[in-house]
């Protein structure tokens, strides 16, 4: 599904990413776990798109190039990024937002696009599941929310949005334990034979909650070593200073 | 073929003139063709000294400079004052005598005359130029005692109630602009709404700039009687043409005692091209006065077009207990440019007004919110909110803000508050990352920026507003 070789990656002529490779296949999950610095969220902002990066090396989802779509477009193909710091747009609703997101990508994709009732059934039932307060759903997108709403909110447009490759930026930092279990939840209602994940944590915890296939560990802009769920264990036991 | 050219116009999409033949009085501003004017409209002889005093006046009123967008010097000898399509000599008597070329116009601008075709229950009286070429649901109007016509049929017909309330609210000696418009004025809408009755239509004038080298020049004038109510928005917009036009209007409400009116404008008129050549010079006097106790005045309005915008809708809150609010949209792109706000004139006692204004701007545009609030030393109890809050876009354009506030009482309380925000790289990556395209992003969040102000419309025409604000924003990302 993702096919990520010989990445590069520097911004204002700083190295961050080198020589990265990664492989997803369909239904996989992934948790790249680094230290602060080690690149984590400029691999999540260059394969969501964002600018700024000068960029080399090679990226196919699904066998296109991802480098030659917009962030609209990989959005449009199925790409989602839990963002780590949602962003606030004052005045729109939450949803609003999150019917015209789900209207785009379908309309992109030459779907039909559902009505202001259709859009409430689905968003009220996704709300429930993951425990959303729906109260919140009418108020304006992610303002004066907590750190957790955010973070939830993230999984709700996720869960809503259906997407073929999750990129979750360290969705776990700053939760308590309900939170997490919740976002938890949310991704392994998701799992199916062709949904595939991308963690991107610190911590081991959250793997507690949701068991990857695949742990890599990512330091100074390289994948140092992979493995299964137990490196993440390990990796909890020595620290990343000791894990070679 | 002009079918094809219109789709072609995206960036403007009413850019298209309409080819019809006119009829006008000759270039120039002076006593004769004021006269013509007159007697073209069949007017009577107060109206025609009323226009040659205002005429008088004028020549020894200068141009206003203070603004703060300049503009090359108008030459007003050189300005058509009247023109209408030839077949107005004698005016039709009903749609199916009307040029069928005038009904396609209205149809492609997206107002049905027809009255089979109803625009969800809204009266339309639409301006050509200089003239009103029709006003639809007359006799449903009628029924309630609601008068809904050209002022040009006021004259006419209603002569002592336009003769009573006309320039009572712009006086003829006001300034060089409105005085101007008083000499020439040439149609506009009129509105006089019965004790106790509340309008149970929007009342809508659509404004349309047909004929090149020519100023409009409308004249407005809404009465509400005691206890009445009504709703009113204006729409406008003109052809593509290089040279700049003039739009000088005159609106006048007046509000009794426990009376309300809620004046909404939807302002598309041309705005020049991406180099700013061309478009519309939107110079308006827009006044109201709430005259009666407890009456109330609402403004509401969405400036996207035209190449300068200036104007001040105000309200002179005389009636004690009487509200005057204004809501504003402002948005200027490309080269455009805006000096837009509101006067609140408070005379009564336990008089309120509030100002939301929210200015966008983008491009090389520049806006400017210029706003007073004067409280009397008879105001007593009396008290102001205003937010005034601005978004810019890119870093070539400018935005600032001028309140003049005076408090001349102790007991009266005035709250100013102003933001400036940027529309951030990263709430435009979030709002991508979920599928939505540059414009749709900046579309969203300029909407969600003005929705305090886009509530006031009336539900058909906010929607309309909203895709408003997203296109006239277009080009303005990457």
């Amino acid at each position: 599904m993702l096919k990520i070789s010989n990445l590069s990656a520097k911004i204002e002529n700083k190295s961050i990413l080198q020589d990265f490779k990664l492989e997803i296949n369909p239904g996989e999950v992934h948790a790249i776990m680094g230290p602060n610095g080690s690149g984590k969220s400029t691999l999540s902002n260059i394969l969501s798109g964002k600018k700024g990066y000068d960029v080399k090396g090679e990226v196919l989802f699904e066998n296109i190039d991802l480098f030659s779509l917009e962030t609209e477009e990989r959005a449009h193909k199925g790409i989602f990024l839990a963002f780590q710091y949602p962003l606030e747009i004052p005045g729109v609703n939450t949803n609003v937002f999150l019917k015209t997101s789900l209207n785009a990508i379908k309309k992109a994709r030459g779907e039909k696009e559902l009505d202001a009732i259709q859009f409430l059934k689905l968003v009220k039932e996704k709300a429930k599941e993951l425990k959303f307060d729906e109260e919140k759903l009418g108020r304006q997108l992610n303002v004066g929310f907590s750190g957790g709403e955010k973070k939830k909110n993230e999984i709700l447009q996720m869960s809503i949005l259906n997407p073929k490759l999750s990129i979750l930026d360290e969705t776990d930092s700053g939760l308590d334990i309900d939170a997490l279990k919740t976002v938890a939840d949310g991704v392994n209602a998701l799992r199916k034979k062709n949904n595939s994940f991308l963690i991107i944590t610190h911590y081991q915890r959250l793997l507690e909650y949701i068991k990857p296939d695949f742990v890599h560990v990512l330091m100074n802009g390289k994948i140092i070593k992979s493995g299964g769920p137990e490196l993440a264990l390990e990796l909890e036991k020595k620290g990343y200073e000791n894990i070679n | 073929m002009r079918d094809k050219q219109i789709e072609d116009l995206k960036d403007y999409k009413y850019g298209f003139s309409t080819d019809i033949e006119s009829f006008k009085a000759p270039k120039g501003l002076n006593e004769e063709v004021i006269k013509f004017i007159s007697n073209i409209k069949k007017e009577p002889k107060w109206l025609l000294d009323w226009r040659l005093k205002a005429f008088e006046r004028l020549k020894v009123l200068k141009e206003p400079d203070w603004q703060k967008p300049k503009y090359p010097k108008i030459d007003y000898q050189d300005l058509y004052y009247y023109s209408a399509p030839k077949s107005f000599k004698d005016k039709p008597k009903s749609l199916d005598e009307l040029d069928p070329k005038l009904l396609e116009t209205y149809q492609k601008l997206g107002i049905p005359l027809n009255e089979q075709k109803r625009l969800n229950g809204i009266a339309v009286d639409a301006v050509f130029d200089s003239v009103s070429v029709a006003t639809t649901f007359k006799e449903t109007l009628t029924k309630q005692g609601i008068i809904f016509c050209s002022i040009s049929e006021a004259v006419q017909k209603h002569p002592e109630l336009v003769k009573k309330y006309l320039g009572t609210v712009i006086p003829l000696t006001d300034h060089f602009f409105a005085t101007l418009n008083s000499a020439v004025f040439t149609d506009g809408s009129f509105v006089y709404i019965p004790p106790g009755v509340r309008c149970p239509m929007e009342l809508s004038t659509y404004f349309r700039i047909n004929a090149s080298d020519t100023g409009q020049f409308e004249r407005t004038l809404i009465i509400a009687d005691k206890g009445s109510y009504v709703s009113y928005l204006e729409g406008c917009t003109a052809p593509m043409r290089d040279e700049n036009q003039l739009h000088a209007a005159n609106v006048e409400l007046i509000a009794l005692d426990d009376a309300e009116i809620k004046y909404s404008t939807v302002q598309n008129w041309y705005p020049g091209d991406k180099d700013g050549k061309g478009g519309i010079y939107n110079f308006v006097t827009k006044r109201g006065l709430c005259k009666g106790k407890n009456s109330k005045i609402s403004w509401t309005q969405v400036e996207t077009g035209s190449a300068i915008t200036w104007k001040y809708p105000s309200c002179i809150l005389k009636g004690d207990n009487s509200i005057g609010e204004f809501y504003s949209i402002a948005i200027t792109n490309n080269h455009q440019k805006a000096d837009t706000g509101t006067k609140m004139i408070h005379l009564g006692k336990n008089t309120k007004s509030k100002i939301i204004s929210k200015g966008i701007s983008a491009g090389f545009s520049d806006m400017t919110y210029r706003g007073l609030v004067d409280i009397s030393p008879k105001a007593t109890n009396s008290n102001n909110f205003t937010q005034c809050d601005s978004l810019l876009m890119g870093n070539k354009c400018g935005a600032h803000t001028v309140p003049y506030i005076k408090n001349k009482n102790s007991d009266s309380n005035i709250a100013h508050e102003a933001t400036t925000s940027k529309i951030s790289e990263e709430q435009l990556h979030y709002c991508q990352q979920r599928g939505l395209n540059p414009e749709e992003a900046v579309g969203l969040i300029v909407n969600g920026f003005c929705k305090e102000v886009l509530q006031q419309l009336p539900m058909e025409f906010a929607v309309e507003a909203q895709k408003l604000v997203g296109i006239s924003l277009e080009g303005s990302v990457g």
